[in-house]
């Protein structure tokens, strides 16, 4: 009953580790605050979209933007561990019909209609890539506060994808059956999963159609039976339906997340949420256990092997405090400001002090103590709490948490056997 | 280690989390009710966004009285938001302001009713079966005519420790049973004592009274506070100091591990003592295992037991160690539920205007509970069983029921 692996934070880059290590037949426990930044984020897998002039094929100029970043975390991997860690993604999440390519990044509409480059994209979103032009009715919901779909056709119809063909978008509003006066999105989702209600919107969509060739969707397409919604929506509309991500939360972050916490359990893992990891007990220069506050008192959680996924900033795996001070709340690892300057600059966005702070690590991932050693031999970093990265400028999110996650399940798994 | 709050500070600390919310939404799209109802917006939007106009105990809206108190919000809130505690108090305030309702004040207080029913069991269990009674129940008090209501009996908990001799041991644990053990059902009662002292224990029970959890969920704070404080009392009696609390009943433990102090702002030596050593039945008997010392003479149970992990279990943060004890039986077919609540929350679901939420709350839980058709269903909290058992007729049981068989036990 004892517990060979735990994972601090239930983000991707933690699930990843923990999904590898519990294939590999090790008993896992993921302990997070809070759920992650999964049912947060679109669930597109970015893995480099910048660097900064637009990225097309995000393995193959990998090598060229790193010559300029010696601080940033994919240092760390070497591109084939990138490339494996993608192809596990896609055979991991072939229920949610992920698909694409990590050799040519795709161009799919943001909320605010810009096309972003990203690499893999749920099923739900395939048809949404404009890199060769298209002509999108972009359908929004009366009530749904969360999806403006003229302007999000306005701007669409600005953007010049590198291939120079025309993208041309036209809004549409249509109603769903009922009071439209606020369609929270947690309703909304299971509303579509009606098989009424999406009829009666199939057929509205259907009666607004002109001469587009795609139709693009708020990504509210059912939860659980987002591939019924989606397919079922395409067969009354007649035409490819896409899924464009709206301001959170995210109904395909969810899917994700909901999936990624399934496949775990399965492999016999446990992710225990509003657990909070708040110190730590060490023999040597070795972890024995975990420290984490339960509802009435503190108790230690052993096991061999840990991650720390924790997250930066963003999340709480990394405070800044008012003195400036930066701290790795759990285990007081080395913290970095990944190669940005110590100051803060006046230009409009460039990269300021905090925009790259994580913990510092060694060649095999380990975080680095005060004394510039690795702090246990058993703990491994991943994700967003490495130095060095810029996710949102580069599209570099999903990428890092994916391989150094990958990684990190690795060398955890080398020192098990 | 981490020291915790009590009393004033406890509160403040709940209400200073407020300023963490980032407004992500987490919450929301967790939330059970918020999923199948107008009626609630969602625990942000009644908690972290309306609290900035509480200001001078007036509530922006009714809505918060939707919330059913499960806890799900503060779990999956990645910013640490005491968001399930703070709508708990604005909830009361809201009650306070209005007046609680006498079916309100009747459910909050499972013993009056217990004592009540208990000398004409056989009359009380048919009249609840009657469904004319139950409508005219509905009618004129509010408690709705299909929610489920525990069978009463004639031989309390207590009447059974009187005549129980147990066993003397120099290891010894304090046995906090609860009010449905007392009053509705003395057989996990009777099991828990078995178990414990299968593994070598001397199970001290002593008299004992509510805990005040179903007068905080429907907003009587001073009252609720009182019986707490009460309680805690009575499970220190001599020389019993330091020794473990075991709760069967996960609602009420977590009143003694947490909402007392989060929720109520209760505060007291004894309280203090008692919160920092009770344990769930299951994480008690866990930590036994993982220290070598839990007897594993399992005979084979030759059973399907689908087992769900109730909100108030989950929100002690614990895992769910029912699970990893009955893993160790032999012969015994475990299916983890996947669902985050059966709907009922305590005496949330059995209120008329709340009923039709609660069971859309619990659907895919009963859903999946048809699909499994399992010879029994396990779940640590009682009303959720009975809710489980009302809502598919599936035959739900104590996971230490299981365990108990395993032993031996009828």
């Amino acid at each position: 009953m004892g517990t060979d692996a735990v994972v601090l934070g239930a983000g991707t880059a933690g699930m990843v580790a923990a999904l590898r290590l519990a294939a590999a037949g090790a008993s896992v426990l993921v302990l997070a605050e809070g759920e992650g930044g999964l049912p947060l984020a679109p669930a597109q897998i970015d893995v480099l979209g910048y660097r900064p002039q637009l990225v097309l094929d995000p393995l193959g100029e990998l090598a060229g933007f790193l010559e300029s970043r010696p601080d940033h975390p994919y240092q760390l991997v070497e591109a084939g561990e990138v490339g494996a860690s993608l192809d596990w993604f896609l055979e991991l999440s072939a229920p949610l019909g992920y698909t694409g390519s990590p050799r040519l990044n795709r161009l799919q509409p943001t909320g605010l209609g810009a096309l972003r480059p990203t690499c893999l994209v749920p099923e739900t979103m395939a048809a949404g890539d404009l890199s060769d032009g298209g002509s999108v009715l972009v359908v929004g919901l009366r009530g749904f506060r969360d999806f403006h779909a003229p302007l999000l056709a306005e701007n669409l119809a600005l953007a010049h994808p590198p291939s120079g063909a025309e993208v041309r978008a036209r809004a549409v509003e249509v109603s769903l059956p009922g009071d439209p006066r606020d369609l929270r999105p947690q309703l909304l989702v299971r509303r579509l999963e009606e098989r009424g209600v999406l009829a009666e919107l199939g057929r509205e969509i259907r009666s607004r159609l002109e001469q587009e060739d795609l139709v693009g969707v708020p990504a509210v397409l059912g939860l659980e039976s987002s591939h019924e919604v989606w397919q079922g929506l395409q067969e009354l509309v007649g035409r490819p339906v896409f899924e464009i991500p709206t301001p959170p939360p995210s109904q395909p972050g969810q899917r994700l997340q909901q999936h990624l916490f399934r496949a775990l359990r399965r492999l016999g893992g446990e992710v225990r949420l509003g657990a909070r990891a708040a110190g730590y007990r060490a023999r040597g220069d070795r972890l024995v256990a975990v420290k984490v506050v339960t509802a009435a008192r503190e108790v230690e959680i052993p096991a061999d092997h840990f991650v720390l996924a924790t997250g930066g900033i963003g999340t709480g795996g990394i405070t800044a405090g008012p003195d400036g001070e930066l701290r790795e709340e759990v285990f007081g690892a080395r913290v970095s400001r990944g190669g940005a300057p110590e100051q803060p600059l006046v230009e409009y966005m460039a990269t300021q002090p905090l925009d790259r702070v994580g913990v510092e690590v060694d060649e095999e991932q380990r975080p680095l103590g005060g004394g510039g050693g690795a702090l246990f031999e058993n703990l491994w970093a991943a994700g967003a709490a490495l130095a060095g990265a810029e996710p949102w400028r580069e599209k570099s999110g999903e990428g890092i948490s994916l391989a150094t996650g990958f990684r990190a399940a690795r060398l955890a798994g080398g020192a098990r056997a | 280690m981490t020291e915790l709050a009590w009393g004033a500070e406890a509160w403040s600390e709940v209400r200073a989390s407020l300023d963490r919310c980032i407004k992500c939404t987490v919450c929301e799209t967790a939330c059970p009710v918020a999923a199948v109802t107008e009626l609630f917006p969602g625990p942000k939007t009644v908690g972290p966004q309306a609290e900035r106009f509480r200001t001078g105990g007036h509530s922006p809206d009714l809505s918060v009285d939707y919330c059913s108190g499960c806890g799900i919000c503060s779990r999956v809130c990645p910013q640490g938001v005491r968001i399930a505690e703070l709508n708990s108090r604005a909830r009361s305030e809201l009650k306070r302001e209005r007046g609680v309702p006498l079916r309100d004040q009747l459910v909050a207080r499972p013993g009056l009713l217990g004592r009540f029913g208990r000398p004409v069991a056989p009359l009380f269990n048919r009249a609840m079966a009657n469904s004319l009674v139950r409508w005219a129940g509905e009618r004129t008090i509010g408690i709705h005519r299909r929610a489920p209501v525990p069978r009463s009996t004639t031989r309390t908990f207590s009447h059974w420790v009187g005549h129980h001799a147990g066993t003397k041991s120099a290891r010894r644990v304090v046995y906090f049973h609860g009010c449905s053990t007392q009053w509705y059902e003395p057989h996990v009662g009777q099991k828990v004592t078995a178990i414990l002292e299968h593994n070598g224990y001397q199970v001290i029970i002593p008299k004992q009274d509510c805990c005040g959890l179903p007068l905080q969920s429907n907003g009587l704070f001073p009252a609720a506070r009182k019986a707490v404080t009460r309680l805690a009392r009575q499970l220190v009696p001599d020389a019993t100091g330091d020794l473990p609390v075991i709760s069967s009943s996960t609602s009420c433990g977590l009143m003694l591990k947490r909402e007392a102090r989060e929720i109520l702002g209760a505060d007291s030596p004894e309280l203090r003592s008692v919160s920092a050593r009770t344990y769930d039945i299951f994480e008690f008997l866990r930590e036994l295992h993982q220290r070598g010392e839990l007897r594993t003479d399992f005979k084979p149970v030759p059973l399907t037991v689908a087992y769900h992990a109730p909100c108030q279990q989950q929100n002690q943060l614990i895992g769910k160690p029912a699970l990893e004890i009955l893993r160790l039986i032999p012969g015994l077919r475990l299916v983890e539920l996947d669902r985050s609540c059966c709907g009922i929350a305590g005496t949330y679901g059995v209120k008329r205007e709340k009923y039709e939420i609660a069971m859309r709350v619990g659907k895919p839980l009963f859903t999946d509970i048809q699909a499994e058709g399992p010879d029994l269903v396990a779940c640590d909290s009682e009303t959720c069983r009975w809710q489980i058992s009302a809502a598919t007729g599936a035959t739900s049981v104590h996971p230490l029921e299981i365990l108990h068989r395993a032993y031996g036990g009828s």
